[in-house]
């Protein structure tokens, strides 16, 4: 990351500038974790990241949790068999493996690691085991944390990058773990399991009395066969493994690691970039070391120095060409409020009479073409106008965020007019990152 | 008219946005709509420019001819007890629950009884009449969760249901279930003219219809308008890029020889076209996905100014027009 201002960049000459290739170089970080809210291109940045961190020599795995069918496709692991998988096509010394969660067998594989076979075939089969493995709130979350802390100890990899889960609200992300561990490790779950566990013993007269309550209310609230279930399968769990909390905890501390680099992910729009000042937040409370914020599709213009008003106004006159003819051709100066170019200023340019740079500009055409050359010219120029208002929209997003946030590094993405299908397109897209918003051929006019 | 319009979409596509302003476009004429929201993002809030929004309906907007908009945030946790205090009349003893974890147990990890929770208060505003007999709403509009989990989120009574045979919450998830899966109810998707989100429509709406849920329109969100249609962009690869310059020229940008202002224009300008060129086609590619679905499709405009309370109108406005309302 450079601390440098972007003195080159027009506009957010106050904004730090973000540099991927520094960040995804450095052997010692070890995980990335894109996060954000959903739509605004997670899943394409890990795997672009992943993709440019492995043709520049590392080894490295991407997992993503929900991929969109054509961006698998293009990795090659639309087969979902939970295992990292070589991606074919890559360029240089390193490695790509990509995988895709599978939620519910993680958890199996939890299960089959810890548990005798006896015992994992009980919690297998269990009813509430399934629902909860097969993604209630949280075990999505909590199954991505899992795997990363499985892929982290495995140690095969230089480098692991992690797409989070699309979660509307950023928060359960971090939250999940500890959620569903502190409720398996709970209270409430000791409660549950304490009959079983407590057999009658003196002294524990008191708990059991609260507990018949409890039980009781719930068994009514449930219906007692699913409580039983939900005895059953904790007490199986409880004695498998050593703690769902422990295991919670590590995988949180491992985020909070030096190796460790968030990029929180978003769009130049209200809502994402809303939700990504909440998330830089809630990842420096957490202690959790933020590398800085992508901002996927903003767009540019080679022709940014002709404005909205301007190029409206010159559209205008050529559709309507009998107010050149009357005006002298001044028709189109009349509502630009900018000036226009560097050095001139716009009335020393009169369309009709012979421009600047001495070039004759009413030459005889013939009518017809010429008309419909107009009407392009003129819709070229709406196009135009649309485009410098986006460019405003999002300049002025852009600056909320980084009026409330100076201190976050920023890596902006050019817009891509397509999806990404292929390798290609994710190499495009990290080196969009890694330029940091290529301009357009640019226009000084 | 279905009175409980569902809606959703993939993230990012704006279906907070349709979900208020099909509620404010129900409530035109005097009619009163509730928009409920389930996973706790306040966006509703920021839409309608108002403070956060507490566990309970109020006023939110007034829609042109008298209709009302109330707003609801459902709190899972909050529905719980509201629930366990009219069957239980539990109290002190809902409180200790609190206590011990029990709540955060039911509402976050009970198999889907969070789900049922907030389907089930959306199912409860449907029915409920006042003293008169009246329903208390026209309409119900929920802003539910995105594409990839709505089937099972809509779902999710049935599941519940079967894991607990028997006892309130069965009875409940089954009257829930009685209500999504009738003409009562519309579950809208929200789209772009992207192939991530029209893929992703297309596959919720198999699984939505293999579930058997009333699967309702397609509303097409953030429509850039048609600036260039297929003749110009026929034209735009054979013009000879002078005469471009002499149009621009001519319209009043400076010189159109070599190294001009208007011809230095040119290319960049060229090179827009071919990226809407692009986009155009893909767009067309992704209508006629879209189309294929045999469902009412609806499309809204990109406003160029963002989103704001006086788009919201507007959006409104677009959607009554197009008869969604």
């Amino acid at each position: 990351m450079s601390p440098d201002p972007a003195t080159t960049q027009h506009g957010i000459s106050a904004t730090r500038v973000l540099d991927v290739d520094p960040l995804i170089d450095d052997p010692q970080t070890r995980i990335v974790v894109c996060c954000g809210s959903g739509g605004v291109g997670k899943t394409t940045t890990a795997a672009a990241l992943g993709l440019r961190a492995a043709e520049r020599g590392r080894k490295v795995v991407v997992l993503t949790i929900d991929p969109a069918r054509r961006l698998a496709q293009s990795m090659g692991i639309d087969s979902l068999d939970n295992t990292p998988r070589r991606v074919k096509g890559v360029d240089g010394d390193g490695e790509l493996h990509a995988m895709m969660l599978d939620m519910k067998r993680t958890f199996d594989e939890i299960v089959e690691a810890h548990a005798d076979r006896e015992r994992a075939a009980a919690i297998l089969s269990n009813p509430f085991y399934q629902s909860l493995s097969a993604g209630f709130a949280g075990t999505q979350e909590y199954m991505a944390m899992e795997k990363l802390g499985q892929l982290r100890a495995r140690d095969e990899w230089d480098l692991i990058v992690v797409d989070t889960p699309p979660s509307r609200s950023a928060l359960d992300f971090l939250d999940a773990p500890k959620r569903l561990g502190s409720f398996l490790d709970g209270r409430l779950i000791r409660l549950l399991t304490a009959p079983a566990k407590l057999g009658g013993r003196a002294g524990m007269k008191f708990l059991n009395v609260g507990m018949s309550m409890m039980t009781g209310t719930l068994g009514k609230l449930l219906g007692g066969q699913l409580l039983k279930d939900v005895q059953t399968f904790v007490a199986a769990m409880d004695t498998t493994f050593g703690g769902f909390r422990t295991r919670a905890d590590a995988t949180y501390k491992l985020l909070q690691a030096p190796g460790t680099a968030f990029l929180v992910v978003a769009a130049p729009e209200r809502d994402a970039l809303r939700e990504a000042a909440y998330f830089v937040e809630r990842l420096a409370a957490e202690d959790m070391p933020l590398a800085g914020l992508v901002l996927n599709r903003v767009h540019g213009s080679g022709a940014d120095r002709l404005s909205a008003e301007r190029a409206l106004a010159a559209a205008e006159n050529l559709v309507e060409p009998r107010i050149v003819d009357q005006d002298g051709g001044k028709a189109g100066l009349r509502n630009s409020p900018d000036t226009y170019g560097s050095s001139e200023s716009p009335a020393s340019e009169p369309a009709a009479a012979p421009a600047a740079d001495g070039s004759p500009v009413s030459e005889p055409h013939s009518p017809g073409a010429d008309r419909d050359v107009d009407r392009l010219t003129a819709g070229l120029l709406r196009l135009h106008a649309e485009r410098m208002q986006l460019l405003s929209r999002e300049q002025r997003t852009r600056d909320r965020f980084t009026a409330l946030h100076p201190e976050v590094a920023v890596a902006e993405v050019a817009a891509l007019p397509g999806d990404v299908h292929d390798l290609a397109g994710l190499r495009d897209i990290g080196d969009r990152l890694a330029a940091n918003r290529p301009e357009l051929p640019e226009a000084r006019v | 008219m279905s009175r409980l319009q569902v809606v959703s979409g993939k993230g990012g596509t704006g279906k907070t946005t349709v979900a208020a302003a099909l509620a404010l476009a129900l409530a035109t004429e005097g009619k009163r709509t509730l928009l409920v929201e389930v996973e706790g993002r306040q966006g509703i809030a920021q839409l309608f420019e108002t403070e956060a929004l507490p566990y309970e309906e109020r006023k939110i907007a007034v829609a042109p001819g008298g209709g009302e908009v109330y707003a609801l945030a459902i709190d899972p946790e909050l529905a719980l007890l509201d629930y366990l205090q009219m069957f239980y009349k539990l109290g002190g003893a809902g409180r200790a629950l609190k206590k011990l974890g029990a709540i955060d147990f039911a509402t976050t990890i009970a198999p889907g009884l969070r789900d049922v929770l907030l389907t089930g208060k959306a199912c409860e505003a449907v029915r409920r009449k006042d003293r008169a007999g009246r329903f208390a709403y026209d309409y119900v509009i929920m802003d539910a969760p995105p594409t990839g989990r709505i089937t099972r989120f809509l779902n999710v009574n049935d599941e519940v249901a079967g894991l607990a045979k028997i006892g309130p919450i069965h009875n409940q998830a089954q009257a829930v279930m009685r209500v999504l899966k009738s003409k009562e109810t519309a579950v809208h998707l929200v789209t772009l003219l992207e192939e991530m989100p029209v893929q992703e429509t297309a596959d919720g709406i198999a699984e939505l219809r293999a579930a058997k849920l009333p699967v309702g329109r397609i509303v097409v969100n953030m429509v850039r308008p048609e600036v260039l249609d297929a003749a110009d962009l026929e034209l735009v690869r054979s013009v000879p890029r002078s005469s471009v310059a002499r149009a621009l020229s001519t319209a009043g940008l400076g010189g159109a020889r070599r190294g001009g202002n208007a011809e230095k224009l040119v290319d960049p300008l060229l090179t827009q076209a071919a990226e809407y060129a692009e986009r155009y086609a893909l767009e067309h590619e992704q209508r006629a996905v879209l189309a294929e679905q045999g469902l009412p499709l609806h499309e809204l405009p990109l406003l160029a100014e963002g989103m704001d309370l006086a788009g919201l109108y507007e959006l409104a406005t677009e959607l009554r027009k197009q008869g969604m309302s």
